[in-house]
């Protein structure tokens, strides 16, 4: 039992957990009706599901998507990547620009995204061997892109923000007739399901890992620090482009300046949440991926409690600053030393009652 | 083989073989392109660039951002990050603002009150970091966000000022004499800069004395280039750390203030993307972000380089926003590339070094 205790409490999902527990207490203390699913029926005339719930899950799903990208990089890296939000901007403009060359079909739609893909991929490789031939801080490297990505889209969209009307790309970003489930929702998840297979049966979680804990030992073992670290960005931007592709259509019009605004953020703030440790080394895809809902979590309470939207910001704020301080280390040494003190006294109150 | 005194006396040798610390040439090389950079606008643009206001109001539009940047600096030589300074600068527009007008307040007492709010954020910074061990990405970045949330609580229409005081104040000009250009009339206009220049330019000289000649300068430099050690030479890497972001916080209070006095308006998209360019500022102008490197007046360069580079590509016809941001991201993306072959050739060749001259050149030491 004591045993069962540590190894939870020694797990990095226990942090998300619960900071997630610890809303769902405080929703259904507020109200009940928060957790509400009901059966709607939309424009199309399909009968859909919603609800907070749903809208949690389904609002949170680019951002879970890119921070499985996210957390290879800083677990291979040791640093972040904040050009995300603007590759998915770059991502979702060539996505755009291909669909509006051509009549919008299933294979047009398949092409255009494998077309984005590879953009994004040779952006994320750009930042890819900058971090890692060139050696340079991931923060510093992409820096560049940050600055530069938004205006790099604005420049493929020819200044403007043309929009995609059709109903195969409402069914990525929205319903598909006759699955009551939002399509981002099962995206994200097949998208999860296939990177954890890889995962699974290649060595490539524990090489990123062992590149990020010490990369001299992985270089002494045969793993090419280089090469793991160009395969983490170019995960990331197969990761991006989905994201990309998914707001765009649920969205239907491609906006370079507001595409995932601050999404570079909540990205890394989930992998931190997450229990992955942002200076590099050990990590885990599940806890990022759980952060993220955490933090979709926390905004659809804080509209739920008619927050204003711009205000909502400062209260994430604090409830992260929370979040992190309860996992760190200080914290959890105090913690460790409090709980045995009090178990200690406990037992030496215990054995004079004993032998009286 | 020689021993420490020769190495002292025998001055020539080793000049040649300690040429210059990796602060200084960073900083010379940004120095070097920023006046190259200037000379060639004045050449083939002219126009403007010939003009000392125009050259003056790079101060006069970025003093904010100086200050902001020079705080970051002292917080980049420690090894950190602070991306806070820009929703600072949003919320303490918007606070001073909403006292002057609203509560009746004074000058004095918005000064007051733009201080309190920086301190308050370096207080909380450096506890949370550098006592409680939490990364300072996340840290400030919560503070980012809680000041721009702020923002929008204290008021969500933009204000203007109207003090009267605050006017007179907002509208101070100080006259530089001799420097000046000819209008198109033919009169002799004098060049002007605002008072939140001399409070940049005055930060600037503090903080490079700070970092030169004092012991928390020392520290801090110490601690960036390798912080266990610091701590083994008997330095306090908490409280140093401490204080480099208090005095990031307060720096980011007093930038706030010199842009209402620029700008005489509080809106949430103040200042917005601010830490980003003074981040930039910093990595141009020799910082590193790993540490131990750095200067501010390379912070300085770094700041007036980002800035002419963008005035010079509005004078070359491309006044498109994304261009800006485009040639931004190349100018970022050469430096970037330029310190890390530095670097690398410097590691390279100092390995073949005799050991105590290595040690001279090693990271904790260079200035």
């Amino acid at each position: 039992m004591g045993n069962g205790l540590k190894k939870i409490a020694r797990s990095q999902l226990i942090i998300p957990l619960i900071a997630l527990l610890l809303l769902i207490v405080f929703n259904l203390i507020r109200d009940i009706e928060f957790f509400s699913i009901t059966v709607k029926t939309d424009n199309s005339g399909n009968s859909v599901l919603s609800g907070n719930l749903i809208s949690i899950l389904n609002g949170a799903s680019a951002v879970a998507i890119m921070s499985i990208g996210m957390t290879l990089i800083t677990s291979s890296c040791k640093g972040q990547d904040i050009s995300v939000a603007a590759l998915a901007a770059i991502a979702g403009s060539v996505f755009v620009s291909v669909l509006r060359s051509n009549e919008i079909t299933i294979p047009v739609i398949i092409i255009a995204f494998l077309f984005c893909t590879v953009i994004a991929v040779l952006f994320s490789l750009f930042n890819g061997v900058l971090v890692a031939v060139f050696k340079i801080q991931p923060m510093i490297a992409t820096l560049i892109l940050f600055s530069a990505g938004r205006s790099i889209a604005y420049w493929i969209n020819g200044g403007a923000t043309p929009t995609v009307q059709s109903p195969l790309l409402a069914s990525i970003g929205g319903f598909i007739p006759g699955i009551p489930i939002p399509t981002p929702i099962i995206i994200m998840v097949i998208f999860l399901i296939l990177i954890s297979l890889v995962l699974r049966f290649t060595n490539l979680g524990l090489y990123t890992q062992v590149v990020g804990i010490n990369e001299g030992t992985a270089h002494l073992n045969g793993i090419n620090p280089v090469w793991i670290k160009l395969i983490a960005f170019i995960i990331s931007g197969i990761c991006v482009a989905t994201a990309g592709c998914i707001t765009v259509c649920r969205i239907g019009l491609i906006n370079h300046e507001t595409l995932l605004l601050d999404a570079e953020m909540d990205v890394i703030l989930s992998v931190a949440i997450g229990g992955t440790a942002l200076s590099g080394g050990k990590f885990n895809l599940y806890g990022s991926v759980l952060g993220a809902y955490v933090i979709q979590a926390l905004t659809v309470t804080l509209y739920a409690m008619k927050v204003p939207s711009a205000a909502v910001k400062s209260y994430k704020a604090i409830v992260i600053i929370l979040i992190v301080l309860i996992s760190s280390p200080v914290v959890r040494s105090f913690t460790v030393k409090a709980y045995k003190k009090l178990f200690k006294k406990q037992e030496a109150k215990e054995i004079p009652v004993k032998a009286s | 083989m020689k021993n420490g005194k020769d190495l002292l006396t025998v001055k020539p040798e080793k000049r040649r073989r300690e040429p210059i610390s990796n602060t200084n040439l960073l900083m010379s090389i940004t120095v070097c392109t920023f006046i190259g950079m200037y000379v060639l606008a004045m050449i083939v643009w002219k126009g403007g660039f010939l003009n000392p206001q125009q050259f003056l109001d790079l101060f006069n539009n970025n003093a904010f951002l100086l200050i902001i940047a020079c705080g970051l600096t002292m917080v980049m030589i420690s090894g950190g990050i602070d991306i806070s300074g820009g929703g600072i600068t949003a919320l303490v527009t918007m606070a001073c603002v909403v006292y002057l007008e609203d509560r009746g307040g004074t000058v004095i007492g918005s000064m007051l009150l733009a201080l309190v709010i920086g301190i308050g954020f370096g207080l909380v910074h450096g506890i949370l970091i550098a006592y409680m061990d939490i990364q300072p990405f996340i840290v400030t970045l919560a503070g980012m966000f809680f000041a721009r949330g702020m923002v929008t609580i204290v008021s969500i229409a933009p204000r203007t000022a109207t003090h009267a005081d605050f006017m007179k104040i907002k509208q101070m000009r100080i006259t530089l004499p001799g420097i000046g250009y000819y209008g198109k009339t033919g009169n002799f206009i004098p060049a002007q800069i605002e008072p939140g220049v001399i409070v940049a330019v005055t930060i600037v000289i503090i903080i490079a004395v700070v970092l030169k000649w004092t012991r928390f300068g020392r520290n801090l430099y110490a601690i960036g280039g390798h912080s266990s050690s610091a701590l083994m030479l008997g330095i306090n890497v908490k409280r140093t750390r401490f204080f480099a972001y208090l005095i990031a916080g307060i720096l980011s209070g007093i930038a706030g203030y010199v842009y209402l006095m620029h700008t005489g308006a509080g809106d949430a998209a103040n200042a917005t993307q601010a830490e980003m360019q003074a981040i930039a500022s910093n990595i141009i102008g020799g910082t590193l972000l790993t540490g131990g490197v750095g200067n501010v007046i390379g912070t300085l360069f770094g700041m007036l380089s980002l800035k002419t580079i963008t005035n010079i590509v509005i004078a070359s016809g491309l006044t498109k926003p994304y261009y800006q941001s485009i040639t931004t991201g190349l100018m970022l993306c050469f430096f970037i590339l330029l310190q890390s072959v530095i670097l690398a050739i410097r590691e390279r060749g100092s390995i073949k070094l005799l050991l105590p001259e290595w040690m001279r050149t090693g990271k904790s030491k260079k200035k």
